[in-house]
């Protein structure tokens, strides 16, 4: 299950990368989408377009493409 | 000077806080040889003056362009000439610790004497989070104040901080108390003992990895660009990356955030905090599908209406006052070159120049609001889906749509787009946009050569649905040179969409005031001087030589008008185009003339004459000016605003040769496509020269919009020639 399979207003952790651009993976990890991190759906744009999270207390808004890339485990909350 | 740096994430508040310490003692200055800005002002510092330098707001240290490497160049102090800050201001938004710690630490492992400031203390107050400060001085192991710069609490006591560090022989510094894991040590240890002194420390070898790990990842442009007193340093991570430790980029990333995290978990009780903000339900309006789109329509027209409409009346105002001014010029100083050249030439240019002025305040009186209420980052997220399909960042759409109004003030806007190629490519693509200089080209061309008033299915006039293919084809062209762009010379992947969307807050009028002032500010003093320059440079051009030639026989024809039997105004009349048959004799001499007909050739495929020519070279100070210069070719006496008696005369032109009409419809749409495409206007060339800090992009931005245009011209005069129109 990734980034992108959640539905909009759920959580979960960040467990690994699935492939990606090697220099998008670097820069969504430094924004702190690294292992452990809580990531929740906070909105996702209709039509394929970018999707708003919650990282460990502040927003971000990422491409639907990079969170397919993100592999996640439901949190236990 | 003892020198002071500040640094932090973007939007924590470090330009706010740099204007309580130094108040109105500030002016932003170039980083030499890239295009990021800095912020540099003076205070009191223990009763001596202080250098405070405001470093560009990033989320990483590392680097992957010269404009990223800039904030650890100046904080290692690695340019000739220039030496580590004597003290370093991390920012840190309270209400976020864990990703600002993660660029603290970086920070900090540089190992210069810092002071952490944790700032938006009120707003961590008000959504409950409880920082143990004390904690994290320890954990840092550098004094740590509380702040809220924009109330200006706990400002005194981060000064008494600062002054104390200052003063301090061997102020503390950081020191790491934790590893990272064995690859990453491993390297780390390797490249610095290959760092030349004093340069040894722990974060400018920790920064050389992270960077060269980037660099290489970057699959499209693998080039590594940290200073040449790294480059061996450089090398040596390079091979160890490619040696086997391929995951150290991502390794070093993880270890420290979870140190930061490891930091946060022991300083912050955050059990009160209420997870829904007020934001949250902002956005549920701001973001919505339906509702937020309108907004976003909404908001973006208004900007647009500023720039295009509302800034009318001042540029009406400063151009008046210029006439004006030029009146007063003639009338105190003695007819003859000088007067001309103070009047026409300087008066002139100077007005050339701040005629922009009401159009960049206004731009960026509603950037600096949309930015910060949060608003810009929302708008970046909404526009980026039509953005990213033509290879840009949704932060590009503001600068493409005030390019609508004027290149001048959106190629100066392009600089909220953080990649360097991508604000290269905004930059280059923008004057192909149809700017409102242009319309009224495309009104004299329409109104003159094509039934303008005629209908079209009873619903549409043919000016309007010209008008309206114009402005399309304008787009198109638009987004295909920036296909290109990104696939050929400034070829780079789509720019990753990481945006962070910031609280909503309220914006600051000082702000506003501020970002206005320091735009005009930069705008007058570096661009000013090139258009005045070219202003001048095009008015001698028109006016030298100024005699009218001997053969025109002015005296004598004058002579014939006053002995003939016209009486009255009649006389006047034709002792006024007697004038202008002087003067378009005089320009025809002139230097620019003689230019235009030593050019002729290379236009003559397109379907133009010299007198096109002329006109072409005049616009050149504005494109508006086309109209005004070919009225002075044609001999046209001055109609003021009303073009009716030039487009008379442009219909009536036959060309000497042939007896044919010179204007025909077909080289009216040559002469569209030419000024659609165009860089017809020096104050562009003066714009990207400014963001873009070099000579080489304005001039390539010339030669290839020239070429562009002078191709689709020939296309389309000798295609119709061709398919027989004429
Ligand atoms: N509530 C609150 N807001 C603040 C405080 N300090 C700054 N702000 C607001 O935070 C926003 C960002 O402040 P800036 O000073 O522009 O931030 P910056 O770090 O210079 O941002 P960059 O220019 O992107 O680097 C503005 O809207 C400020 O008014 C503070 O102490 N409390």
């Amino acid at each position: 299950m990734t980034v992108y399979d959640l539905e909009a207003g759920h959580s979960a952790r960040l467990k690994s990368f699935l492939g990606g651009d090697p220099s998008t993976r670097l820069r969504l990890m430094e924004m702190g989408l690294v292992r452990g991190a809580k990531v929740q759906v906070r909105k996702r744009a209709p039509f394929g377009g970018p999707i708003e999270l919650r990282v460990d207390g502040y927003i971000l808004s990422i491409r639907t493409a990079d969170a397919k890339t993100m592999a996640v485990e439901l949190a236990a909350t | 000077m003892k020198q002071i740096a500040l640094t932090g994430n973007p939007n924590t508040g470090k330009t706010t806080l740099f204007n309580r310490l130094t108040g109105l003692n500030q002016k932003v200055a170039n980083y030499p040889g890239v295009t990021v800005e800095l912020r540099k002002g003076t205070t009191l510092f223990l009763d001596t003056e202080t250098q405070i330098v405001d470093l560009p707001g990033t989320y990483s240290l590392v680097a992957r362009s010269r404009d990223e490497a800039v904030t650890t160049e100046f904080l290692a102090g690695l340019n000739p000439g220039q030496q580590s800050p004597d003290v370093v201001v991390v920012v840190i938004d309270a209400t976020n610790l864990l990703r600002n710690l993660y660029f603290s630490l970086s920070v900090l492992e540089l190992k210069l004497p810092s002071v952490v400031v944790l700032n938006m203390m009120d707003e961590a107050e008000a959504s409950g989070l409880k920082i143990d400060i004390a904690g994290l001085e320890r954990h840092l192991q550098v004094p740590v104040v509380g702040i809220s710069a924009r109330n200006g609490t706990g400002i005194d006591k981060l000064r008494q901080t600062i002054e104390k560090t200052l003063a301090s022989a061997e102020p503390q510094v950081f020191s790491r108390s934790w590893s990272y894991s064995q690859p990453v040590e491993k390297l780390t240890q390797q490249i610095r003992d290959q760092l030349p002194y004093p340069l040894g420390s722990d974060g400018v070898a920790l920064w050389v990895l992270g960077s060269t790990a980037a660099s290489l990842a970057n699959q499209e442009a693998p080039e590594i660009v940290v200073h040449p007193q790294l480059a061996h340093a450089a090398t040596i991570a390079k091979s160890g990356i490619l040696d086997g430790a391929t995951g150290v980029g991502e390794q070093l990333i993880e270890d420290r955030y979870q140190e930061a995290r490891h930091i946060v978990d022991r300083v912050l009780d955050s059990s009160a905090t209420d997870e829904t903000h007020i934001s949250d339900r902002i956005d549920a309006i701001l973001l919505h599908p339906v509702g937020g789109l309108l907004i976003f329509v909404l908001t973006m027209g208004a900007l647009f209406q500023g720039v295009f409409a509302w800034a009318e009346p001042f540029m009406t105002f400063i151009e008046e006052t210029i006439t004006v001014l030029q009146t007063v010029v003639h009338s105190i100083i003695p007819p003859g070159a000088l007067a001309d050249l103070l009047a026409d030439g300087i008066v002139a240019g100077v007005g050339n120049v701040l005629v922009f002025l009401p159009q960049i305040a206004f731009l960026f009186a509603f950037i600096s609001v949309l930015e910060d209420t949060g608003y810009l980052a929302r708008a970046a997220f909404i526009s980026d889906q039509i953005m990213a399909r033509i290879g840009l960042h949704g932060r590009a759409f503001v600068p493409l749509l005030s390019g609508f109004a004027c290149a001048v003030p959106a190629i100066m806007s392009a600089r909220a787009i953080e990649s360097p190629r991508d604000r290269l490519v905004t930059i280059l693509v923008t004057p192909l946009i149809s700017c409102s200089a242009r319309l009224p080209i495309y009104t004299l061309i329409i109104s003159s050569l094509f039934a303008s008033e005629e209908n079209v299915l009873g619903l549409f006039s043919v000016a309007g649905l010209m008008m309206l293919g114009l402005y399309l084809s304008s787009i198109a062209v638009t987004i295909l040179a920036a296909w290109i762009l990104k696939r050929t010379i400034l070829r780079g992947p789509t720019p990753p969409l990481v945006i962070e969307l910031p609280p909503y807050r309220m914006p600051s009028l000082v702000n506003l005031v501020q970002q206005v002032i320091e735009r005009c500010k930069i705008f007058v003093s570096e661009a000013g001087t090139v258009i005045l320059a070219c202003s001048v440079m095009l008015w001698a051009l028109l006016y030298f030589p100024s005699e009218i030639p001997q053969e025109f026989q002015l005296e004598e024809k004058q002579a014939v008008v006053l002995s003939n039997t016209l009486e009255g105004p009649e006389r006047e009349d034709a002792l006024i185009s007697l004038q202008a048959e002087a003067k378009a004799t005089q320009l025809r001499n002139s230097y620019a003339g003689r230019l235009g007909q030593a050019i002729e050739p290379i236009f003559v495929p397109l379907g133009y004459d010299w007198k096109i020519v002329v006109g072409i070279i005049g616009s050149f100070a504005a494109r508006e000016v086309f109209v005004s210069t070919l009225s002075l070719v044609y001999g046209v006496q001055d109609g003021g605003d009303d073009p009716s008696p030039l487009r008379k005369r442009l219909r009536q032109q036959v060309h000497p040769k042939t007896g044919q009409p010179v204007f025909t419809p077909l080289v009216g749409l040559s002469l569209l496509a030419f000024f659609l495409l165009a860089l017809q206007c020096m104050s562009t060339v003066a714009a990207i020269r400014r963001e873009t800090q070099s000579w080489n992009w304005p001039l390539f931005a010339l030669v290839y919009s020239g070429v562009l245009a002078w191709g689709t011209a020939l296309l389309i005069y000798q295609g119709g020639q061709w398919l027989g129109f004429t």
